[in-house]
């Protein structure tokens, strides 16, 4: 599917300080039951987020006017370490999309969540265990502070402190993800070259 | 290549990965192909709908199996499904299964099941094989010596599309067990004990493989249940070295190879081992006699230890911060407090980490002369309609039903909850599943994970309790 490129990006951030955020918490299971791609974002953090009549649990941070009252929208997301582990389901990537968020920073990402948001057009920012907490004290002092994410030059910065990080992304996702590209596009033009290696398979 | 290159000792890893790169990408990932995918009706549909928008057809059908489990009710398979999104999904991959001429196992055919205990008991699963599926437990095909991992929907379609993936090439960790299990140790006993000292996340970005005695000693079964969880602690996947277990398992079923095939694919199973010397990026150590029956007490697979210790306090554990607590609040535990004698009000015996034939066995070995507790509610979830029938050939069925427990039909169940088997907010399941996440097993549902022996012993006491005392 079709995803807006990414170049610079400046905003402020959502901020979510647990460690080991699950796919199962991202999008519950019941949730899957879709065959099209739509309204994931409504359910996103899905029982973090409501209770189940269907309230907003007013402790929970995409209830928090402070972060979310804002339009358009923050494009961040920042949370704490092992974000998106367990279940494959590319849903938890559609929901963090579809919500509205372009960019989710973590000390540490868990491998399907992390690929599977980039193939999705969001771009998972790695940084140091020190350059997150600095960044979550950032968003404490001013709930609005800014970052702003340089997929050219790799970086992520604090505007209030100008303190920087550099992060990694291999060439080939970077070079998608600025040009909307995708895979399938790139795959699609080797057929004959897969092809030829599928006759040679033993299996 | 240089003639000292083809010398260099090579990881089991290696050989399998580097036979598969159709292309290196420069600075990117590899051009990995695909011998054997495996769809179902949850992460599909959408993929099958980019094929359609971008006016695609599938490349390579007779390379992907379809079977439908996430979904599928345990009882009454025979009537409609009444949840009309979940019809909707399993008519969806009828529908796109016939019309890209993909196999299809959908809900009532003989061999429908889970999709990883499926592939394996029909031979599709081989040695040196790499294999995809949009469900992160296709590592558990890895028991085989194969490279087998989960995958996005993105890369689903990628898959149908292609028959190929990209993929950087993932560090490599070996985790070897020495010694012999002791009684009532099971694999999974040995799979938890790994990820409690490794952590949640202690193997991401790695692929790993088990070695050592505790896994040649295994039987194919144990070694899927441990290979299923390598995801639970971070890693792409798991393997294991084909060998003489693995040959015997497959010789005759119905996918295997035959005749001249078969001598020809065993010359080069039997090279597919880690050479003597290869170097990985990362090894772990343990012995068999340090581990005891497992079972966890927190909200990720990591939370977990011997089933005879008390819940660590936050201080000694790796991640001891505010998630620790929050964790402990949602299961109703407090530090420090005793495993055995929790309250148990549920019992989940099956999904693709313990509902083969072996488990159920297990579980009956324990609750045989014995009855079920009055108050626990019990789900024995076979993985497959061949498990089912192996149970009831084997007398299992019989004695379950005089312990007053009943069988229901094949699917994930409990063990994801999207069907209507959920434990309800706030009781407390002992199950033999792999994921003990917040809501896993139904909004507000409290998850023990442990092995088939542990559960059994839940079952019949009433409350969680050491089955080496019922042995
Ligand atoms: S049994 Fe559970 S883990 Fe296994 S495939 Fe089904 S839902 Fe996934």
């Amino acid at each position: 599917m079709a995803y807006d490129k990414f170049n610079i990006l400046t905003s402020a951030a959502v901020p979510l300080p647990l460690e080991n955020v699950d796919t199962d918490q991202i999008i519950p299971a019941r949730f899957l039951k879709a065959t099209e791609r739509k309204n994931f974002g409504d359910n996103l953090f899905r029982d973090w987020r409501y209770h189940p009549d269907g309230t907003p649990k007013t402790d929970f941070v995409l209830n928090n006017p402070l972060y979310t009252a804002q339009t358009p929208p923050r494009k961040i997301l920042v949370g704490g370490r092992n974000f998106g582990s367990g279940s494959s389901r590319e849903h938890a990537a559609w929901a963090v999309y579809d919500y509205g968020f372009r960019c989710v920073v973590s000390s540490f990402f868990a491998d399907i969540f992390k690929n599977n948001s980039i193939n999705v057009g969001i771009l998972p920012v790695q940084v140091s265990a020190g350059f997150l907490d600095q960044i979550f004290e950032a968003i404490h002092a001013d709930p609005d502070a800014a970052l702003e994410v340089s997929l050219p030059d790799q970086t992520i910065t604090i505007l209030a402190t100008g303190a920087q990080e550099k992060f990694d992304i291999n060439v080939y996702k970077k070079d998608n993800l600025t040009n909307g590209y995708d895979d399938i596009d790139y795959l699609r033009a080797m057929k004959a070259e897969i092809g030829a290696f599928a006759e040679r398979s033993l299996y | 290549m240089t003639q000292s290159q083809q010398t260099a000792p090579n990881t089991l890893f290696d050989k399998v990965w580097d036979a598969h790169v159709v292309r290196s990408v420069a600075g990117g990932p590899d051009v990995f192909f695909i011998d054997r995918h495996f769809i179902h009706e949850v992460t599909s549909p959408v993929a099958f709908l980019g094929l359609e928008t971008r006016g695609v057809g599938v490349l390579f059908p007779e390379r992907t199996f379809a079977t439908a489990d996430h979904n599928t009710p345990t009882i009454n398979q025979h009537l409609p499904v009444s949840d009309a999104l979940s019809a909707n999904q399993l008519d969806a991959l009828e529908r796109n299964s016939k019309k890209h001429s993909i196999s299809h196992w959908g809900l009532g055919h003989h061999k429908n099941g889970i999709v990883h205990v499926v592939g394996p008991e029909n031979g599709i699963t081989q040695p040196g094989m790499t294999i995809v599926c949009g469900d992160s437990h296709t590592s558990t095909h890895g028991a085989f010596g194969a490279i087998a991992f989960g995958i996005g929907t993105s890369e689903v379609e990628m898959v149908l599309a292609s028959q190929c993936i990209m993929q950087p090439k993932p560090k490599k960790m070996r985790i070897t067990i020495d010694g012999t299990l002791q009684k009532g140790v099971l694999a999974k006993d040995a799979i938890l004990y790994v990820i409690a000292q490794i952590s949640a996340s202690g193997a991401t970005g790695y692929f790993v493989e088990y070695a050592g005695e505790v896994f040649e000693n295994m039987s194919m079964e144990g070694r899927m249940t441990v290979c299923n969880m390598s995801i639970e602690m971070g890693a792409r996947g798991g393997m294991i070295a084909p060998d003489e277990t693995t040959f015997a398992y497959l010789e005759g079923r119905e996918y295997s190879p035959k005749g001249q095939a078969w001598d020809k694919a065993l010359q080069y199973w039997k090279t597919l081992k880690t050479d003597q010397g290869a170097v990985f990026d990362l090894e772990y150590h343990y012995h068999a006699a340090d581990i005891e029956p497992q079972i966890t007490y927190g909200t990720n697979p990591g939370m977990g230890t011997g089933i005879s210790k008390h819940i660590p306090n936050a201080s000694d554990v790796l991640d001891g911060g505010a998630s620790y607590a929050k964790s402990l609040n949602y299961m109703g535990f407090a530090e420090n407090d005793q495993i055995i004698g929790k309250a148990v009000d549920f019992v989940f015996l099956g999904s693709c980490t313990n509902g083969r034939i072996e488990d159920f066995r297990a579980f009956a070995s324990i609750v045989k002369g014995r009855k079920k507790a009055a108050h626990v509610t019990a789900w024995l979830v076979p993985g497959s309609h061949i498990v089912e029938e192996q149970i009831k050939a084997e007398g299992i069925l019989d004695v379950l039903t005089e312990s007053g427990f009943a069988l229901r039909q094949p699917g994930c169940s409990a063990c994801l909850a999207m069907n209507d088997d959920k434990v309800p907010a706030g009781k407390y399941a002992v199950s033999t599943s792999n994921r003990n996440f917040e809501g896993r097993q139904g909004p507000g549902a409290r998850t023990l994970l442990a092995s088939p022996l542990v559960a059994a012993a839940a079952a019949v006491m009433g409350v969680v309790t050491d089955p080496r005392e019922l042995m």
